[in-house]
C-alpha cells in the first residue's frame, strides 16, 4: 500500500485544520465526521437537494461535490461560522423568529445560499430569490415560512 | 448530549402506561422530566407536549426536559402516527399532568399541615392559596417517584391552568436546527464508531428480497480503510473505518442477482390492479344503495387512478448500532422503538430486554420510510463487526428501497332524483394494504428477509386504504366497497394520511362532477349535504376568506379559476375546507397553483403557529404530490432514483397560503400532522376544471395529461 498521504490543511470557519483524509474526499464527509461540524448534511450525494451547501470564498457550493483535496488556501465557512450562539446570523435569528423550519434537515443549506445571495445582492426580489433557492429542496413545506424569515432580513437591512 | 452507556440499563425506571411516575418524574431542581413514548417527527410535538405539561402542573416552560423514545425509559406508546399525537398522547399527559400536581399538593399539605384545597402550584412552587409565606419550590417535593394512576376521566382545565396551551411557543428543537447543533440520530458518532453501506437490488416486492448469484468482492476487501465485507444470506454490505472509504467498498462490490420476478407494466397498473386476487370489505353500508341506484332518475360513474409515491425525505434514513456481548445499543429515528425492538432482537438473536432503542429525530419522515429497515442494517452490520456501526442510505438506495405510498384505484357511482339530489354514494377502492410496519415482525424489515435463514414476511394486515372513503355527507344511502390486493409491485406503507388523500380526491372530484352535471355551486353543493355546523363552519369560512365567486385577477397569457374540497378526517376527527386557485398555460398545459385558502377546525388548539406550520406543510407536499409526483420503475427495478426522476414542488413554485384557524377551547384536541393534506388534490382537480374545462382523474396531474385532455376536447 502507498504510503499514507500528508495531512491536508484546510481554512474552516478561520481556523486552520489538519485533515487526515483522501484528496478525493467530499468536502461534506470531512466536516461531518472529521471536525464534527453537523449543519452541512448529507442530501443526496450529486449537488441536486442543497443540504451540504457551504461557503468557498463565499460561494454557496455543495459540500457533497468539492473534492477536500481542491480546496487549497480557499476560505471554507458553515453555519456553525456563519453565526455562532450568542451571536447569531440575522438569517438564523430570522429563521428563529418565523418558526421557518418543521424537520429542519434542509435549513443550514437554506440559511448558507441566502446568505452567500444577500453578500451579493442585498435586496432580491421575491422572484430573485425563489430562483436562488430553486435547487434548494424542503420536503416539509415550510417554503412560505423560509421565505418570509430571508424577506425579514432583507427588509431590516441587516443584509 | 448525554450518551447512555453501551450495555443496555433496562428497568431503570417503570414504564406502563397507566402510571403517572412513568411520563412524569421532577428532579430536586425542579426540572420536570417528560418521558413519551411518542416521538418528535419534525411537527413540534415536543413542544406541544411540555406546553401541556407546563399549564397542567403549574411549572414554568423552560423547566421542562423531554425525553422521547428509549425503550429503557420511555413507556411504549405505539407507533408515532396518524395524527393521533397530540390528540391521544397529548390528553393522557394532561390528565398525567393534572395528577401529579394533586399528588404534589398533597404531599405539601402534609409538610405545610394544611388543606390541599388551600394551595396552587405556580411557577414551579406551591403556595397557600391566601398568599400567606409559606412556598415550596416542587423540587422539595420530589423525594419519591409519583405513585398515583393517572385518571380516566378528563379534567378541565381550572385556576392552575396558566395559559400556555394556546400560545405560539417557539419550538424547542429549532435552536439546535438552525445552529449545526446535534440534532438528529445522522450526527451521533460513538467511540470506535465504523460507516457501513448496504447493497441490495432496487427492486422490492411483497413476495421477497433478491437473491445473490454471485458476489465478487476481490476488489472491495483491499480497498483502504475497508474492516469487513459481511454476508447474511443474501444480505451484504461493507463497514470501514471512513464514510467515503464505505460507499467507495459498497460501489465496487460486484453483486449478480438472480432473476426475480418482473415487474409489472407501469401503464397497466391499474387494470391489473382491478384484475388481482383480492379479500373484500364493506366498511360502510348506510341505507340501500343498489336499491337507490335503481330507481335513480340520473346516474353517474367515474375512475380515479393514483399513482405509487415516496416519502422523499430531505436525508436519507440512517442509524447508529452498537450491537455486542449479547446486548445492543441502537440509535434510531423509527416511528416506534417498541415495535421495531420487538422485531429486531429476534433478527439480532437477542433478548428484546438486553435491546435498547433511543429515538433520535431524522429528517422528516411523513410515514413509513426507510428508517426502521436501515436500523436493521447498522444493527447487523455492527453484530457482524462487534463495533459500532453508523449507516446512512445513499440517496437512491431511500428512493429505491423505502415503502411506497401504494398506487389506488377508486370507482365512484352515484344516483340522483329527477331534481338531482344525491340519492346514493358508492365508493370502491383497489388497494393494497397502508401499513407493514415491523411491529414485532422481522420479516418485514428488509434485511429479515434477507439473512440466513430468511425470516418469515409477516401476515398482512389490511389497513389505511380506506380512511377517509365514507364522507361526512348526508345521503340517504352510501356504500364504501374495499378491494384489498394482496400484493403490490412495490413494497407499500403508510405515508400521510394512508389513503385518506386519495379516497378524498375520489369523492370531492367526483361530488363536483356531480354538482357541475346538476348546476349547483360546488360550495352550496358541499353545504347542502353537510348538517353538522362544525363542518358548514369551515366551508363558510374558506368560501369567504377565498371570496369564492368573485372574478380572480387575470394573468398575462394565462387562464385561472378555483375549486374547493372539503374533508373531515377520518370522518370523525379533524375539519378541513380549502380552496384553490390555478393558473394554466392554455399552450403547454401546466397547472400552477397560485393560492390556496384553508379553514381548519382541529379542536382545541395547542399551539397556534405549529398548527399553522403542519397546515402549509400538508399544503405543499399535497400540493407535490398533486401535480408531480409518480415512482416509476421498470421491469426490474425502480427508476425514479433522483430528485430529477423524482422532481418535488421547488421554491418557484411554492403558492401564497391563507389559513383560517378555528379554536375550539371546549373541544377535544384532534391531531393537525395529516388532515389538511386530504383535500389538496381536489381542489386542484376542481380548480382544473373550472380553469379548463377538463376533468382530469389521473394523479398527477401532470403538464402532459392536461395538454392531451385539453386537446381532446375531454
Amino acid at each position: 500500500m502507498a504510503p499514507p498521504a500528508p495531512p491536508l490543511r484546510i481554512n474552516i470557519n478561520e481556523q486552520i485544520h489538519e485533515v487526515a483524509a483522501s484528496p478525493d474526499t467530499p468536502l461534506l464527509h470531512v466536516l461531518r465526521n472529521d471536525l464534527n461540524l453537523n449543519a452541512a448534511k448529507y442530501g443526496c450525494g450529486l449537488g441536486r437537494c442543497g443540504t451540504c451547501t457551504v461557503h468557498l470564498d463565499g460561494e454557496a457550493v455543495h459540500a457533497c461535490e468539492v473534492p477536500v483535496g481542491d480546496v487549497g488556501h480557499r476560505e471554507i465557512t458553515t453555519l456553525e461560522g456563519l453565526g455562532r450562539v450568542g451571536e447569531l446570523h440575522p438569517l438564523q435569528r430570522a429563521f428563529l423568529d418565523e418558526q421557518a423550519a418543521q424537520c429542519g434537515y434542509c435549513i443550514p443549506g437554506i440559511i448558507m445560499t441566502a446568505a452567500a445571495l444577500l453578500e451579493r445582492n442585498p435586496r432580491p426580489s421575491d422572484v430573485e430569490l425563489r430562483a436562488a433557492l430553486e435547487g434548494k429542496l424542503c420536503r416539509c413545506g415550510s417554503h412560505t415560512r423560509i421565505l418570509r424569515a430571508v424577506h425579514r432580513v432583507i427588509d431590516s437591512d441587516q443584509a | 448530549m448525554d450518551r447512555p452507556a453501551y450495555q443496555t440499563e433496562q428497568d431503570v425506571r417503570t414504564r406502563d402506561t397507566v402510571a403517572v411516575g412513568s411520563f412524569l418524574e421532577v428532579d430536586p431542581d425542579g426540572t420536570v422530566n417528560v418521558y413519551s413514548g411518542k416521538v418528535e417527527l419534525g411537527t413540534g410535538i415536543a413542544t406541544a407536549f411540555a406546553q401541556i405539561v407546563a399549564d397542567e402542573l403549574g411549572v414554568p416552560f423552560d423547566r421542562i426536559r423531554m425525553v422521547m423514545g428509549d425503550t429503557a425509559l420511555t413507556p411504549d406508546q405505539g407507533t408515532t402516527a396518524g395524527s393521533k399525537t397530540v390528540q391521544i398522547a397529548g390528553r393522557l399527559l394532561r390528565r398525567a399532568a393534572a395528577e401529579a400536581r394533586r399528588e404534589l399538593l398533597d404531599r405539601a399539605a402534609d409538610w405545610l399541615e394544611v388543606a390541599p384545597e388551600d394551595l396552587t402550584v405556580m411557577d414551579g412552587v406551591v403556595r397557600p392559596v391566601d398568599g400567606s409565606a409559606a412556598a415550596i419550590p416542587i423540587g422539595d417535593l420530589a423525594g419519591e417517584p409519583f405513585s398515583r394512576k393517572i385518571p380516566d376521566n378528563d379534567e378541565v382545565r381550572g385556576a392552575h391552568h396558566v395559559g400556555l396551551v394556546g400560545q405560539s411557543v417557539p419550538r424547542v428543537d429549532l435552536f439546535a436546527k438552525v445552529t449545526g447543533g446535534e440534532a438528529y440520530v445522522h450526527d451521533i458518532q460513538l467511540d470506535g464508531m465504523l460507516h457501513g453501506r448496504v447493497i441490495r437490488p432496487y427492486v422490492r416486492t411483497m413476495a421477497g428480497a433478491g437473491r445473490i448469484a454471485h458476489v465478487d468482492d476481490r476488489q472491495a476487501k483491499v480497498m483502504p480503510g475497508v474492516v469487513a465485507i459481511v454476508r447474511n444470506g443474501d444480505f451484504l454490505g461493507v463497514v470501514a473505518e471512513r464514510e467515503e472509504e464505505s460507499i467507495r467498498a459498497a460501489e465496487s462490490v460486484q453483486v449478480t442477482w438472480e432473476e426475480g420476478d418482473r415487474l409489472p407494466s407501469r401503464e397497466g397498473l391499474h387494470e391489473l390492479m382491478r384484475a388481482q386476487p383480492e379479500n373484500d370489505t364493506e366498511p360502510l353500508h348506510k341505507g340501500d344503495v343498489d336499491a337507490a341506484m335503481g330507481s335513480a332518475a340520473r346516474t353517474m360513474t367515474a375512475t380515479y387512478r393514483f399513482p405509487m409515491q415516496a416519502h422523499a425525505s430531505m436525508g436519507p434514513s440512517c442509524a447508529v448500532a452498537d450491537v455486542r456481548g449479547g446486548s445492543a445499543t441502537i440509535y434510531t429515528s423509527t416511528q416506534g422503538v417498541y415495535g421495531l425492538r420487538q422485531a429486531l432482537a429476534p433478527l439480532l438473536g437477542l433478548d428484546e430486554d438486553r435491546t435498547r432503542l433511543i429515538f433520535r429525530e431524522g429528517a422528516g419522515c411523513y410515514g413509513h420510510n426507510g428508517a426502521d429497515d436501515v436500523t436493521a442494517d447498522a444493527a447487523l452490520l455492527s453484530q457482524a463487526v462487534g463495533r459500532p456501526v453508523r449507516v446512512q442510505w445513499m440517496r437512491r438506495d431511500e428512493f429505491a428501497w423505502e415503502p411506497k405510498g401504494p398506487a389506488m384505484l377508486v370507482d365512484m357511482g352515484a344516483g340522483l332524483d329527477d331534481g338531482g339530489a344525491v340519492t346514493a354514494w358508492d365508493h370502491t377502492v383497489w388497494t393494497p394494504t397502508h401499513t407493514t410496519r415491523p411491529g414485532g415482525q422481522p420479516g418485514n424489515l428488509l434485511a429479515g428477509q434477507q439473512v440466513d435463514p430468511p425470516m418469515l414476511p409477516a401476515v398482512l394486515r389490511n389497513i389505511g386504504g380506506d380512511r377517509n372513503a365514507p364522507t361526512t355527507y348526508t345521503f340517504p344511502s352510501e356504500r364504501v366497497t374495499m378491494h384489498w390486493l394482496n400484493d403490490a409491485p412495490l413494497r407499500p406503507s403508510a405515508f400521510r394520511s394512508l389513503g385518506g388523500l386519495h379516497n378524498t380526491t375520489a369523492n370531492e372530484m367526483f361530488l363536483d362532477e356531480v354538482a357541475t352535471a346538476t348546476g349547483v355551486d360546488p360550495v352550496e353543493m358541499r353545504l347542502r349535504y353537510l348538517g353538522d355546523p362544525r363542518a358548514r363552519e369551515v366551508v363558510n369560512a374558506a368560501a369567504q376568506r377565498a371570496r369564492w365567486g368573485s372574478p380572480l385577477p387575470a394573468i398575462e397569457g394565462l387562464k385561472s379559476g378555483r375549486g374547493f374540497a372539503y374533508a373531515r378526517y377520518e370522518a370523525e376527527y379533524t375539519y378541513v375546507a380549502m380552496v384553490a386557485e390555478v393558473a394554466v398555460d392554455p399552450d403547454r398545459g401546466g397547472a400552477r397553483v397560485t393560492r390556496v385558502v384553508v379553514a381548519h377546525d382541529c379542536g382545541l388548539i395547542v399551539n397556534p403557529d405549529g398548527v399553522r406550520n403542519q397546515i402549509e406543510g400538508n399544503v405543499i407536499q399535497g400540493i407535490s404530490r398533486s401535480l408531480k409526483e409518480e415512482v416509476t420503475w421498470d421491469n426490474h427495478e425502480v427508476t425514479s432514483l433522483t430528485w430529477e426522476t423524482y422532481p418535488i414542488l421547488t421554491f418557484p413554485e411554492v403558492p401564497e397560503i391563507e389559513i383560517v384557524l378555528i379554536d375550539r377551547p371546549d373541544a377535544p384536541s384532534y391531531g393537525a400532522g395529516e388532515p389538511a393534506i386530504c383535500p389538496v388534490t381536489a381542489a386542484i382537480g376542481n380548480a382544473i376544471f373550472a380553469t379548463t374545462g377538463v376533468r382530469l382523474r389521473d394523479v398527477p396531474f401532470t403538464p402532459e395529461r392536461l395538454l392531451a385532455a385539453m386537446s381532446s376536447g375531454d
